[in-house]
């Protein structure tokens, strides 16, 4: 039996990417050479931004047709082109990519899957063992970021991975025949053979954004000087300690100013002086500390929202040119709460302890409030509460979350002197405090219920590692039932060891 | 106003004798019912078949040169119902819809159009949605020709063979007076080949001759007394007339010699069987096969003399029979039993009894069967399994690759409506919710998680029912606006009236049938000049009686909506709440404005681009946005930050400025980091004046409070 070449080749996309169009192409590119091509999609609903393949054989003109499959079967494909990292990795796990003849065609970069997106904490799936595999199962592996080459060519990804597969050569058609199919196709062609002609070079790196930060800040003689004291400070530290405590120093100077700094070493003194070893313990309340200090009160948020480096983030990201207009719109929801922190503590104070007028307050200023922040009204009114920062450390909010600092550093500085480790655990439990109003009180709440497991975990050897296992199950989930999996855990076994 | 257009390649369908057609599966079939001189055609659209509906549509001019009537049907059981006419007038009709829930609805229509049975050739063509990529339960639709007795044809899934399916199709209809069903499967529909194509052919009678020298025969009306004729008929005369014809015109295949062993096959399994005989040398690229094959186009009904003439010389036969029951091994079975013959019958148990028949899975399958039955076949590397080289399996990722099922476009409409319904539910309590079938289905995956139920399509209200005792906490059931008008008026809400409920019905309305692609229904905001669209859901449901009747004609205002679901769920009115929530489908929005926008831009004119930003450093990364949104174009990463541990939320340049973030983050009171870019393309020049001024003014603000204060660099 004559065995004419008939070559396979599978796409996985997410719905939505453009493989339908490169398919259309591949079509067009093998009739054009003459051969036969047949191709199948799923369209419809199962497109919808879902998991999806594309199918295609082709082999050199004959007299009679031959008998193609419709789908791709595991051990049989030549070319795989898979258009996002996963999809890669799904290919590999469903036996698409074999070792004696797949060439592999990847784009490293990642789109998300609703599942990764929502947990509270990092969901994102490890890379690493997906590379690792799909260097194992190719005979040939092609990677790049596809996604960024056909962006920056202004273009979409099914162009770039077009010139990808070109540049394999993997098909027996000349470039310029790949090129003249992106010439018919009539749409976008010279941005789609600018991201054709990107994908075909393979990944080039991209020039490095200047570390502006490190150059350390500017400003006024006096706080200049002051600045530089506190990074003589810095110097005194523990080696370890030092990379994230000069991190968590930035960080709460430029939340507040200098003395703010100050107040940050000195916690950050107490601790070191109560740490040893490795200085795991300093180095988690470097970070934890700073985060802490500069907590997201209305005033943190407009000094953000008018600067003038934010100004220019925008821009960028929304790849603006100097000339261009452009209208930042805020969705801002003030309440009562908000309110009632920026007031001098005592006022504060005093409204929060009257429920009724609580509510009538809210009732007043609780609502959606939508604001041009590049208009001068808009702007002029933040930029004013960013000017009530002189005035922060009188406020209630200020007052409420150096309570609950000084607490959480008590607990960690008490727990320090018998168990370092699980000291270090608390301080890195402050990582569940994160997001705004209802959201941040739920992860108070999960603070408090986590670190409620303390006593249970009293004079245990594996306490730190409890206590991490804890934090992590809290990171899990919204609801928090992985959490309270763990803690009836603990209670079991806690309870055996009272019993 | 559907997602796809076919202008272009309609044009095909002009080709004439000896000509090529290179194309799509759907698009070949209208073609062939073109060449085949159809008198009428219909459907319903869903998938695989949705395009086919599409096709049609932008086929109407050829359609009319022809003399071809062409209807958009209500529904499957409309489509069906509309074959009537071919059973008084030798007209040939077809329409489409998909399997099996399209036959489900439209089950009553072709039971009664099977009893009396049909003069001119009555073709369904049903798009069989099985396997990866099917959006509906796994079932099959053979139970509908076996029960109502249509005839069943399963093509092998090229071009000419479906193309030859059509017209044996009508062929056979005619020659047996008996509706005939043409099943072909999801990928078969979108399979891109060729066929040569013939002429038209207008009808011989058209339906407007027809209509005017109407006929009756009383005999072919599904009443008693004709109805036990009918059933004697059906197997007296009927059944005997189409196994001839199946027969003589050689609609079923046999290919390869000799052996003792063969493999009998649905046609639509022959490309997948003949694939992994070639992977085992069996067979060359053409399929010329060492192991014999008997292909069933036709499935329904079993030729017994075909089937005991391909088993006589042979040990063992294996039947390749996708999905379940077993109808056709059994067949097979029934009629190697009744005539005594000696032959093993391999099929499923060497097969898997359910499941898709993958490439994989027959390559498995046919090689045991070999190995078992017919070693002498088989390679030697596949006799002794063990020795050569082993099979690596590949690596295993289950646990790190995510799944990623189907879910809301980015700038979906429908988001908002969900993203309300769970901030309703955090504040009432959860509800008792019931789903229906669309894209708002999505709801019931993560991040929403809503809806416990799903019933059919237009059935969603209606399946809250049985839960719908008054007074307690009501139920809130969705329904679209494809099912609304298919089924959902009169099942859902007629029913909700009638029986005095006191519950919440949203009707998600996307301003035509967005899920299969964009088919218009009698709600549809755009005129039609070729249908009646515009007709109010909100006027319909009043009509029926539905006193408590809210409108929200902007989806995405989150605010509003959760308003109007509090006050449905609290209201003491009796009486069912119906809402209609409406939004144009972003997807096809997007589809028809962005290049129209581009094009406006590019010849200078003014136009405002909507874009959503965050502020990496006030968005904290707790991600409570993301679970109410699971929008593709916000998603999360990593900042160049030693301080934070969690990825921030981030948007990409796909973003279409749909405003579900700005109102979730409102509404939820989520987190000030979210931001709207209007960015103003080329703009006027008062515009760009105010501009730089306001620009200027904000940036000496800026200067001013930076000559004061330390300045880091961005991510201090």
């Amino acid at each position: 039996m004559s065995a004419p070449q008939v070559i396979k080749l599978a796409i996985l996309a997410v719905g939505g990417q453009g493989g339908g169009v490169l398919t259309g192409w591949l079509v067009a590119l093998a009739e054009a050479n003459g051969w036969r091509v047949q191709s199948t999609v799923v369209a419809g609903v199962a497109q919808r931004t879902g998991a999806t393949i594309y199918y295609l054989e082709m082999s050199p003109a004959a007299e009679r047709a031959p008998v193609f499959a419709l789908a791709p079967s595991a051990g049989d494909v030549d070319v795989l082109i898979a258009a996002e990292l996963m999809e890669a990795g799904r290919a590999v796990m469903r036996g698409f990519v074999t070792p004696d003849r797949t060439t592999l065609i990847a784009s490293t970069h990642r789109t998300h899957a609703v599942a990764e997106k929502i947990v509270p904490g990092d969901g994102r799936a490890p890379e690493a063992e997906v590379f690792a595999a799909m260097e194992t199962a190719a005979k040939r592996l092609v990677t790049a970021d596809y996604q960024r080459a056909a962006a920056d060519a202004g273009s979409v990804i099914s162009a770039s991975l077009f010139g990808a597969l070109a540049a394999t050569e993997a098909l027996p058609f000349p470039r310029a025949s790949f090129e003249d199919v992106i010439r018919a196709s009539g749409r976008g062609v010279d941005a789609s053979l600018r991201a054709f002609e990107a994908g075909a070079a393979g990944d080039v790196p991209r020039p490095e954004r200047e570390e502006e930060g490190e150059a350390g800040p500017c400003g006024p003689a006096r706080l200049m000087a002051e600045w530089r004291a506190l990074e003589t400070r810095l110097g005194t530290l523990p080696a370890p300690v030092q990379a994230m405590a000069a991190a968590g120093l930035r960080h709460v100077v430029d939340f507040q100013d200098p003395a703010y700094g100050r107040e940050y070493l000195d916690r950050l003194d107490r601790v070191v002086a109560a740490d040893d070893g490795d200085f795991a313990l300093s180095v988690a309340a470097a970070k934890h500390v700073a985060n802490a200090m500069a907590y997201d009160d209305v005033i943190r948020v407009a000094d953000l929202k008018t600067r003038r480096s934010r100004f220019d983030r925008v821009r960028r990201e929304m790849g603006l040119g100097p000339g261009d207009v452009a209208h930042v719109t805020e969705f801002m929801r003030p309440r009562v709460e908000e309110l009632c922190g920026t007031m001098p503590a005592g006022l504060g104070a005093w409204i929060e302890a009257r429920p009724r007028l609580v509510r009538w307050l809210d009732a007043r200023i609780n609502k959606g409030r939508r604001v041009r922040s590049d208009g001068i009204l808009w702007f002029g009114l933040l930029y004013a509460l960013a000017a009530g920062k002189r005035w922060r450390r009188r406020m209630l909010r200020h007052r409420v979350e150096t309570a609950h600092l000084e607490r959480w550093q008590a607990l960690v500085l008490e727990t320090a002197r018998t168990d370092r480790a699980l000291a270090a655990e608390i301080v890195n439990c402050r990582r569940l405090i994160k997001g705004y109003s209802d959201t941040r009180a739920r992860g108070e709440a999960t603070f408090d219920k986590v670190l409620a497991a303390l006593p249970m975990l009293d004079g245990r050897a594996d306490a730190a590692d409890w206590l991490r296992r804890l934090r992590e199950a809290a990171l899990r989930d919204e609801k928090g039932e992985a959490l309270e999996g763990g803690l009836k855990t603990i209670a079991s076994f806690a309870g055996e060891a009272a019993a | 106003m559907a997602e796809r257009s076919f202008t272009k390649e309609v044009q095909d369908l002009r080709l004439g004798a000896g000509q090529e057609f290179r194309g799509e599966g759907i698009l070949a079939i209208t073609k062939a019912l073109l060449e085949c001189g159809v008198g009428y055609v219909g459907g319903y659209p869903g998938a695989p078949v949705s395009h086919l509906i599409d096709v049609l549509s932008d086929a109407e001019e050829i359609l009319d040169e022809l003399g071809v009537h062409f209807e958009a049907n209500a529904s499957e059981a409309a489509a069906a119902a509309m074959l009537a006419a071919s059973v008084n007038y030798p007209i040939r009709g077809a329409v489409t819809f998909k399997g099996p829930v399209g036959a489900n609805v439209a089950a009553d229509a072709l039971a009664n159009l099977s009893s009396g049975g049909v003069m001119g050739g009555a073709l369904v063509i049903l798009g069989e949605d099985y396997g990866e990529g099917s959006s509906i339960m796994q079932e099959r639709t053979h139970a509908f020709a076996t029960k109502s007795q249509l005839w069943l044809m399963d093509p092998r899934p090229d071009l000419p063979s479906i193309v030859k399916a059509v017209r044996d199709g009508f062929a056979l209809s005619e020659a047996s007076n008996t509706p005939v069903v043409l099943e072909v499967r999801i990928r078969a529909c979108h399979v891109y080949g060729a066929f040569e194509t013939r002429d038209n052919r207008p009808p011989p009678l058209t339906v407007r001759e027809a209509l005017e020298n109407p006929q009756r025969r009383t005999d072919r009306i599904a009443l008693p007394p004709n109805t036990y004729r009918h059933e004697i008929e059906k197997v007296t005369r009927r059944m005997p007339a189409a196994l001839d014809f199946i027969r003589e015109r050689g609609l079923n295949e046999r290919f390869g010699e000799g052996g003792e062993v063969g493999i009998i096959l649905q046609g639509g399994m022959y490309n997948s069987v003949i694939r992994a005989l070639q992977r085992l040398g069996l067979a060359d690229a053409y399929g010329e096969t060492q192991v014999p094959l008997l292909v069933l186009n036709v499935t329904y009904p079993l030729v017994d003399s075909e089937v005991l003439g391909f088993c006589r010389d042979k040990k063992a036969v294996l039947v390749v029979e996708e999905g379940q029951p077993a109808y056709i091994e059994d067949a097979i079975a029934a009629a190697l039993y009744r005539a005594g013959a000696g032959c093993r019958l391999v099929g499923k148990g060497t097969l898997p009894m359910a499941g898709e028949y993958t490439g994989s899975v027959l390559m498995e399958g046919v090689t045991r069967f070999l190995r078992e039955h017919g070693e002498r076949h088989l390679p030697d590397a596949e006799r002794a399994p063990g020795d050569g080289a082993p099979e690596t399996a590949p690596p295993d990722l289950s646990d790190i690759v995510p799944i990623r099922p189907p879910g809301f476009c980015t700038g979906c409409p429908e988001r908002p409506i969900f993203a309300a319904t769970k901030l309703v539910e955090e504040e009432l309590g959860a509800h008792h919710i019931a789903s229906d079938i669309g894209c708002h289905l999505f709801s019931i995956l993560p991040p929403f998680e809503i809806g416990s139920t799903t019933m059919g399509y237009g059935l969603g209200p209606a399946s809250a029912a049985g839960l719908g005792v008054k007074g307690g906490r009501r139920s809130i059931s969705f329904i679209g606006d494809g099912g609304f008008w298919h089924n959902g008026l009169t099942s859902s809400v007629g029913n909700a009236v009638y029986n005095q409920s006191d519950d919440v019905i949203v009707v998600v309305d996307n301003f035509y049938a967005a899920a299969t692609g964009g088919q218009d229904v009698p709600s549809s905001r755009a005129a039609s000049a070729a249908r009646s669209t515009q007709h109010s859901i909100a006027d319909a449901v009043r009509g029926l009686g539905v006193t408590w009747v809210r409108e929200v004609d902007r989806t995405y205002d989150v605010g509003r909506l959760k308003e109007t679901l509090t006050e449905a769920l609290t209201t003491p009115e009796a009486g069912p709440k119906v809402i209609v929530a409406s939004s144009e489908c972003m997807l096809n929005k997007q589809r028809r404005e962005r290049p129209r926008r581009e094009q406006a831009i590019a010849a200078g004119e003014r136009a405002v681009v909507p874009r959503f930003g965050v502020d990496e450093d006030i968005c904290t990364g707790d991600h409570a946005c993301m679970r109410l949104s699971g929008c593709p174009s916000l998603s999360v990463k990593t900042l160049d930050d030693p301080l934070r541990d969690d990825p921030v939320a981030a948007i990409d340049e796909s973003c279409v400025g749909c405003g579900n973030c700005g109102e979730v983050a409102e509404a939820a009171v989520l987190c000030p980091s979210f931001h709207r870019v209007d960015i103003v393309r080329n703009p006027g020049r008062a515009e760009r004046i105010a501009a730089r001024l306001g620009g200027a003014l904000i940036g000496w603000l800026q200067a001013r409070r930076d000559r004061r204060r330390l300045v880091f660099g961005e991510g201090g």
